[in-house]
C-alpha cells in the first residue's frame, strides 16, 4: 500500500483549469464514490477548495493508480487529459505526507497561515468518513495532518499578525487601546475599504459607530449599516471629541483635517489617544499632525507597510513550521514502515501457535493416561518455549533499520512463511 | 544560613533577569514562563532572608545600606509580582527584573554585619517610616519601568516601525494606565513617609523638619510626583510625557536613596 496524492492547487493551475477540475456541490459525493471504485484505489479522501483540488489515496501501486486516477479526472469532467495533465501535481509516500501536512499548516496557502484551510481539510476528511472511504492509512495520515498543523498554529507565531490593511488597523487599534469595546469609531467619507475597516473594528468589539458624509442621505444609509448615527460632514471636526478611531476617504483633493484643527480637538479630549487611519488617495488628513502627542496617523502607505513586514515575519514562522513538519513526517514514515512488518510478525506467531497445537495433540495422542494438571503443566511449557524462540525476531523487525525488507524476506525463508499474506 | 539564602534569592534573579534581556532580543512564552517561576523562587527565599534577619536583629532589617538595598529590591518585587498577577504582562518582568537585580547586587557588596541600633532610632516610628518610604519608592521604581515600556511601543506607534517587541508590550492604554495607578499609589505613601519622618525626627531630634539632606531631596521627588499628578489631572498630561516624568521622578528617588548618602553628609546615615 502507497500513500499517493495528486491534484492541483493556486501555484499548479490557473482559475481556468481549476474550475474545470473543481468537486462543487454533488459532485463531491459522486466523485469520492468513483474514485474509490477504481481498482488499484483502496482508500480515498477529497479535497476541493476555490484554491485546490487534491486527491489524497492509497493505492496498490502508485504509477498505475495515477493513471487511471488521471482517466478518472478527464472521464469525470468530460475534458481531455492534455489539458489539465500539465498541471497536475503528483507525490508519492514520505513526499505525499509532507504535502498533506503542509497543506493542512498552511503553508502552502495562497496568504501562508491563513486558517481556513485545515478547516476545509477538516470537513474533506469528515466527509470521507461518513462515506466510509479511508481506512486504517488515510484515517492516521489525516489525524496527524490535523495535530501538526494545531502543532505549528502553537509552536510558531505564522497566523498571529495581520496580513491585510483592515486587519492591520485592528492590529494597530489594540495597541493603542486595550478594549476596543469602550471605544468608538467615525466613519469619514464612505469608500468600499474604509468601510472594511469599520466592519473589522465592529467585529472586534467597537460598538459605537458614527458616519459623517458629504451627501448627508448616503451617510444615514451607511449608519444604518453599523447601527450607528450620521454626522453633519460640516460637524465631524466637532465630533472627533468624542471619537478615538477616524477612518477617513473622502475622496476630497486637499486636507479636510488640518493640524490646528486637531490641536483644538485633543485639548478638548483631554489629550486622550486618537487612531487616525487615512486611507484616501490623495490624502485627507494633513501628515503633520502625527507630530502631536497622542495623535496616532496612518495612511494607506504606512498600513501597506505594517503587512509588508507582517508577510516577512509569517515568512520566518514559515521556516519554523518547516521544520516542525520534516519532524512529524519522520514520525509518520517510520509508522508507514513498521506496518511493512507488521504481516510478518503475525504469520509468525500464528506459524509458532500452528507449531504448538499440532505437537501439544501429537503428545496426548502418545500418552493418553496423563492427568489434567500436567497437560496444563505441559501446555505452559510449550507456549513459554515458543514465546522465548519468537521473541528476538519479533523485536528485531518491529526495530526500525534500514534493511528492514531484508530482514523481513530472511525471517519468512528462515521460518519457512510463505510471502502471500495479504495486506489487507 | 541567611548569608547562603541571600546568595541564593541573588542568583535567581541573576538568571532571571538575564532570562527576561535576552526575552527582548528574541525569545517567546516558554522563556518568559521560566523567568517568571525563577524570579517566584528568588522572592520566596529572599522573604525568608529578611525574616530571618530580622529575627536575628530584633528589628527590621533596614538599617545599613546592606539591608536596605534587600529590603528595596523586595518591595519591588512584591509590586512586580502583584501587576504581573493582575496584568499578566510576561515581558514586564524584563524592564523590572534587571533592576531588581541591580540592588540585590549592590546590597550583596556592601558590609553584611547586623549594626547596633543606635538609641535615637529604637522606635515603633521606625517601622512605620520606612515601611511608607520603601513602598512608595517601590511603586516609583516599577512605574519607571512602565515608562520605558511606554515610551518603546510609543515610539513603534509613531515611527511605524513595528518591532520585535511591538506585539509582547501591552497596549499604550494598559500601560500609561498602570503608570498612573503607581504613582497614585506611591504619591500617598512617599506623603506618609515624609509625615511619620517628621514625627520620628521630633521624638528623636526634638525638631521636626531640620532641612537634612535626605529630607530635602525626599520634597524636591515628593514635588516631580506632586506635579506629575497635577499635570495630568489639569492639564491632560498623560501618555509620553507622564512616562517621562515618571523616569525623571525615579532619577531622583535614586538620588535620595543612594546619592544623598553616598555623597551628602546626612542624619539618614544608618546606623
Amino acid at each position: 500500500m502507497k500513500i499517493l496524492v495528486t491534484g492541483l492547487n493556486h501555484k499548479t493551475a490557473g482559475v481556468d483549469v481549476r474550475e474545470k477540475i473543481a468537486f462543487n456541490g454533488p459532485k463531491l459525493e459522486e466523485g469520492i464514490f468513483q474514485l474509490r471504485a477504481l481498482p488499484e484505489v483502496k482508500e480515498v479522501t477529497l479535497l476541493s477548495t476555490c484554491n485546490r483540488v487534491e486527491i489524497y489515496t492509497c493505492v496498490t501501486d502508485t504509477v498505475k493508480g495515477g493513471e487511471s486516477i488521471k482517466d478518472f479526472l478527464a472521464r469525470f469532467h468530460n475534458i481531455s487529459r492534455g489539458e489539465f495533465e500539465k498541471s497536475l501535481f503528483l507525490h508519492t509516500n514520505e513526499d505525499a505526507v509532507r504535502h498533506v501536512f503542509r497543506v493542512a499548516s498552511s503553508l502552502d496557502s495562497m496568504v501562508v497561515g491563513e486558517p481556513q484551510i485545515l478547516g476545509q481539510l477538516k470537513d474533506a476528511f469528515d466527509f470521507s468518513l461518513t462515506k466510509k472511504t479511508t481506512g486504517v492509512l488515510l484515517n492516521k495520515l489525516m489525524k496527524k495532518a490535523i495535530s501538526t498543523a494545531k502543532r505549528v498554529r502553537t509552536e510558531t507565531r505564522i497566523a498571529e499578525n495581520a496580513v491585510s490593511i483592515s486587519f492591520a488597523a485592528v492590529e494597530l487599534a489594540r495597541k493603542i487601546f486595550t478594549d476596543l469595546a469602550g471605544t468608538s469609531c467615525m466613519l469619514l467619507g464612505a469608500g468600499e475599504m474604509a468601510e472594511l475597516a469599520a466592519r473589522h473594528l465592529v467585529n472586534n468589539g467597537v460598538t459605537d459607530v458614527k458616519v459623517a458624509n458629504r451627501t448627508y442621505e448616503r451617510g444615514c444609509q451607511l449608519a444604518q449599516e453599523f447601527r450607528g448615527k450620521p454626522v453633519k460632514f460640516e460637524e465631524f471636526v466637532d465630533e472627533m471629541t468624542h471619537t478615538d478611531i477616524l477612518i477617513c476617504s473622502t475622496g476630497a483633493p486637499t486636507y479636510v483635517l488640518m493640524k490646528d484643527q486637531m490641536q483644538r480637538v485633543m485639548k478638548e479630549r483631554k489629550h486622550r489617544p486618537v487612531f487616525l487611519i487615512d486611507i484616501s488617495v490623495p490624502r485627507n488628513i494633513d501628515p503633520e499632525i502625527n507630530k502631536l502627542d497622542n495623535v496616532y496617523l496612518y495612511d494607506v502607505d504606512n498600513l501597506q507597510d505594517v503587512v509588508d513586514t507582517n508577510i516577512l515575519e509569517r515568512r520566518k514562522e514559515a521556516e519554523k513550521a518547516e521544520g516542525i513538519i520534516t519532524e512529524e513526517v519522520g514520525v509518520f514514515t517510520r509508522w508507514m514502515a513498521s506496518l511493512d512488518s507488521v504481516p510478518t510478525i503475525v504469520a509468525l506467531r500464528q506459524k509458532a501457535e500452528t507449531v504448538k497445537a499440532e505437537e501439544l495433540e501429537k503428545f496426548r495422542n502418545r500418552c493418553p493416561g496423563v492427568n489434567e494438571s500436567t497437560m496444563k503443566g505441559v501446555e505452559y511449557l510449550a507456549s513459554a518455549i515458543i514465546n522465548k524462540l519468537i521473541h528476538p525476531p519479533t523485536v528485531a523487525l518491529k526495530e526500525d533499520t534500514e534493511d528492514r525488507d531484508e530482514l523481513i524476506a530472511m525471517i519468512k525463508k528462515l521460518y519457512g512463511i510463505n510471502g502471500e499474506e495479504d495486506e489487507e | 544560613m541567611d548569608t547562603v539564602l541571600f546568595e541564593l534569592a541573588l542568583t535567581a534573579y541573576f538568571v532571571s533577569a538575564l532570562i527576561g534581556i535576552v526575552d527582548v532580543f528574541r525569545g517567546g512564552k516558554e522563556s518568559s514562563r521560566l523567568m517568571l517561576v525563577l524570579a517566584g523562587i528568588g522572592f520566596l527565599v529572599h522573604t525568608f532572608t529578611i525574616v530571618l534577619r530580622y529575627v536575628d536583629a530584633g528589628h527590621l532589617p533596614i538599617t545599613s545600606m546592606h539591608e536596605a538595598s534587600s529590603f528595596y529590591a523586595w518591595c519591588i518585587m512584591l509590586i512586580f509580582f502583584y501587576l504581573e498577577l493582575k496584568y499578566k504582562i510576561g515581558i514586564m518582568g524584563s524592564f523590572i527584573l534587571p533592576l531588581v537585580f541591580v540592588f540585590m547586587l549592590s546590597s550583596s557588596i556592601l558590609p553584611r554585619e547586623i549594626q547596633p541600633l543606635s538609641p535615637v532610632l529604637q522606635s515603633y516610628w521606625m517601622a512605620i517610616h520606612t515601611f511608607f518610604a520603601f513602598m512608595g519608592n517601590a511603586s516609583f521604581a516599577v512605574a519607571a519601568g512602565t515608562g520605558l515600556m511606554y515610551l518603546i511601543q510609543e515610539h513603534y506607534l509613531k515611527s511605524k516601525h513595528l518591532g520585535g517587541l511591538f506585539r509582547r508590550l501591552p497596549s499604550l492604554q494598559v500601560l500609561d494606565e498602570i503608570n498612573y495607578r503607581l504613582i497614585t499609589l506611591g504619591f500617598p505613601l512617599l506623603t506618609l513617609a515624609i509625615i511619620t519622618g517628621a514625627f520620628w525626627a521630633e521624638s528623636a531630634w526634638g525638631s521636626y523638619w531640620r532641612w537634612d539632606p535626605k529630607e530635602t531631596w525626599s520634597l524636591i521627588t515628593w514635588f516631580i510626583y506632586a506635579l506629575v499628578l497635577h499635570a495630568r489631572l489639569t492639564a491632560g498630561w498623560r501618555g509620553r510625557r507622564a512616562a517621562i516624568l515618571s523616569i525623571v521622578g525615579f532619577v531622583a528617588v535614586l538620588f535620595t536613596f543612594y546619592g544623598v548618602n553616598l555623597l551628602l553628609k546626612s542624619m539618614h546615615v544608618f546606623s
